[in-house]
């Protein structure tokens, strides 16, 4: 089998949808809708995020989002983001499910705003009615293994932890715990937040997650859609790495040409 | 807008007071305030409303709404 061939059958697969793109990307902070939708096809990914609010009523005749991102082609993933408690997010994501009739969806209870590091006890909890009431929730989360493993026993159907601070593009801060989180867990592991560059993406991919989702650091480039196919290759180049399997490293010098014949 | 305050019914809708006639449904006065009942979700009173009833559930004076729809988000 050739390599590209090993690269188009690596799919992953999350509550039994099989996509292809590893990359998923938020839908806020762009100048414009035609912006957006750019950027989402550069990245190639197949899922979107969107959040949940209210309709203006004052001006009904607004453009809405689904007008530029088909829902039909593009799976929409409602997010959760602004809830602070658990109910605030169960009700936003009955309210999604009545919306677009998904159950998959991306659960984020927040605890502060200065850092919007998730309170993983209301977490834990709505994870648990989520899955009660039929729904397949993608959960961000604090990069905790054992926390990562109560969600998957309460009923999460992907792990998503923080790299760093949502919107803060400091890259990841914590390999380790990311690693150890990946090691195991047995649903899709997904870094949410803290992507700054596209080296950032390839090393969460390089640890075995099986993808990365990001907003700011494409919405906030300079150019999006170009950066939007950094990410995009980056993912790809980060995963390829990861199934190679990267060379052992050494603490000295292992020179690349033959010893033997030199003049 | 309408002649007669005995047919016409106080309800508030994402947070704004709204008179609407008697006797519409759900999805008729999201029809009035110009909005299309196929791409919203709509709450009445804390309880979601299933899209196939929006039809049938009559609107009722000092109702609640939450109407929402997807927006951009991280």
């Amino acid at each position: 089998m050739t390599a590209q061939q090993d690269i188009k059958a690596d799919t992953w697969t999350v509550a039994g949808r099989t996509f292809t793109s590893r990359l998923i990307v938020g839908t806020g902070k762009y100048k414009s809708f035609e912006d957006n939708a750019a950027a989402v096809a550069a990245s190639g990914a197949e899922i979107v995020t969107v959040a949940v609010r209210r309709v203006n009523i004052a001006d009904p005749k607004q453009p809405m989002l689904t007008d530029f991102i088909d829902p039909k082609i593009i799976t929409y993933l409602p997010n959760t983001a602004g809830c602070f408690t658990g109910e605030e997010a169960i009700r936003t994501l009955r309210l999604a499910r009545e919306a677009g009739g998904w159950t998959l969806v991306k659960l984020e209870v927040l605890g502060e705003a200065k850092t919007l590091y998730p309170d993983m006890v209301e977490t834990l909890r709505a994870t648990e009615i989520l899955a009660k009431e039929g729904f397949e929730p993608m959960v961000y989360c604090a990069d905790d293994p054992i926390a990562a493993r109560r969600l998957e026993d309460m009923g999460a159907v992907a792990i998503m932890p923080l790299g760093a601070p949502i919107g803060s593009g400091l890259g990841l801060q914590n390999l380790v715990t990311i690693r150890l989180i990946v090691e195991g867990a047995k649903v899709p592991v997904l870094v949410d937040a803290g992507v700054g560059t596209a080296s950032d993406a390839a090393e969460a991919m390089e640890l075995g997650c099986d993808g990365v989702l990001m907003n700011t650091a494409i919405a906030e480039a300079k150019d999006p859609v170009l950066m939007a196919r950094a990410m995009k290759a980056a993912v790809e180049a980060g995963r390829m790495a990861y199934l190679a399997g990267r060379m052992q490293k050494r603490l000295y010098a292992d020179p690349s040409s033959p010893l033997a014949g030199i003049i | 807008m309408f002649n007669d305050a005995q047919q016409s019914l106080e309800i508030r809708v994402n947070g704004e007071q709204r008179r609407v006639r008697h006797g519409l449904s759900i999805a008729q006065m999201l029809g009035e305030l110009g909005l299309d009942p196929l791409r919203v979700a709509v709450e009445r009173n804390l309880e979601v409303v299933p899209r196939a009833s929006l039809a049938e559930v009559p609107v009722e004076d000092g109702d609640t709404y939450e109407v929402v729809h997807f927006v951009g988000g991280g």
